[in-house]
């Protein structure tokens, strides 16, 4: 049973990761899109695979955020990286197993992979 | 949608645009009278008669990256697909309202879904804005309301942390599994 006593536990234990998690200029931001289009392409899973994947490898340089409809709903779902001091990458027709492999690659490792790139889905 | 919380998601995210600062979810499933009904309201910017009037028409939208806008049309056919209803009431600067009732048993009605994953998202779309969201499976309810958890994590801690949406999500998931007795 989840209590409230377990989000004490959790309040004490983030509070030191809290200071690690500034956004500043050093963070990876992540951007999901989360219109009509990329919620009924399955953004939500997208959106938890990548929030569960940051949690699990306790990853402090990124945030994620969401936005709306990008304008390309025909690849959504769509998820934006910024890595600092580099191009965005946009990632599309992402699912739950890609999302996680991105954030493995690509937040952890600042590879691009390029299979899920606009730039790959454009030439098909 | 493939479920009806992926369009609680969707309608949410019109409260968050409208720059709601408190959004109020009420899920009642209520079997004995075959009805499942969605309620979603916020204290946003609201709508005024000549938009509202016209507001279920996917040729109507706000936005600018396309002609279209899906949301509350999607949601209405959703419902009314059941033999079930929709309404939505606006004012201008007050906020806005919405309530969609599914037939339970119509062989056309979505699963609910994943209502805790969908709170969580909306949590983290915004985590300055305070949501009540209330289930009730029968007479079984239960409420959460983010205001408490503020009150536990302090001013230092964000909504938005992963460990705390992580911790909201199963909350919320075993909540709902308390109150529909396990099977949903």
């Amino acid at each position: 049973m989840k209590s409230l006593a377990e989000l004490e536990q959790i309040r004490k234990q983030t509070l030191a990761k809290v200071n690690l998690r500034k956004e500043d200029d050093d963070s990876i931001r992540v951007v999901v899109g989360m219109a009509t289009c990329g919620i009924a392409a399955g953004a939500r899973p997208v959106m938890k695979a990548i929030m569960d994947e940051i949690e699990k490898r306790n990853i402090s340089n990124c945030y994620v955020t969401q936005t709306g409809c990008i304008g390309l709903c025909r690849l959504e779902p769509i998820v934006e990286v910024y890595l600092p001091g580099s191009e965005k990458i946009t990632y599309v027709k992402m699912d739950a197993d890609k999302a996680a492999k991105i954030v493995n690659e690509t937040i952890v490792n600042g590879k691009v992979v390029n299979e899920y790139t606009i730039g790959a889905a454009k030439e098909n | 949608m493939v479920e009806i919380s992926l369009h609680v998601l969707d309608i949410v995210q019109n409260s968050i645009k409208a720059g709601a600062s408190l959004v109020e979810i009420i899920i009642d499933e209520n079997v004995a009278d075959n009805l499942l009904t969605i309620t979603v309201s916020d204290n946003g910017c609201g709508m005024d008669s000549e938009f509202l009037s016209d507001v279920t028409n996917p040729f109507r939208t706000t936005r600018t990256t396309r002609k279209v806008g899906l949301g509350i049309s999607m949601f209405k056919s959703a419902a009314e697909l059941t033999g079930g209803s929709f309404e939505i009431w606006s004012e201008l600067g007050k906020g806005t309202g919405l309530r969609a009732a599914f037939v339970y048993d119509s062989i056309d009605r979505q699963p609910l879904g994943d209502m805790a994953s969908t709170m969580s998202t909306v949590i983290h779309a915004n985590p300055d804005i305070d949501y009540v969201y209330t289930h009730s499976y029968n007479h079984n309810t239960f409420e959460f309301d983010t205001r408490e958890i503020r009150t536990v994590l302090g001013s230092e801690i964000s909504l938005s942390q992963p460990e705390v949406l992580k911790w909201i999500e199963n909350y919320i998931k075993n909540e709902i599994e308390n109150i529909c007795g396990g099977a949903i």
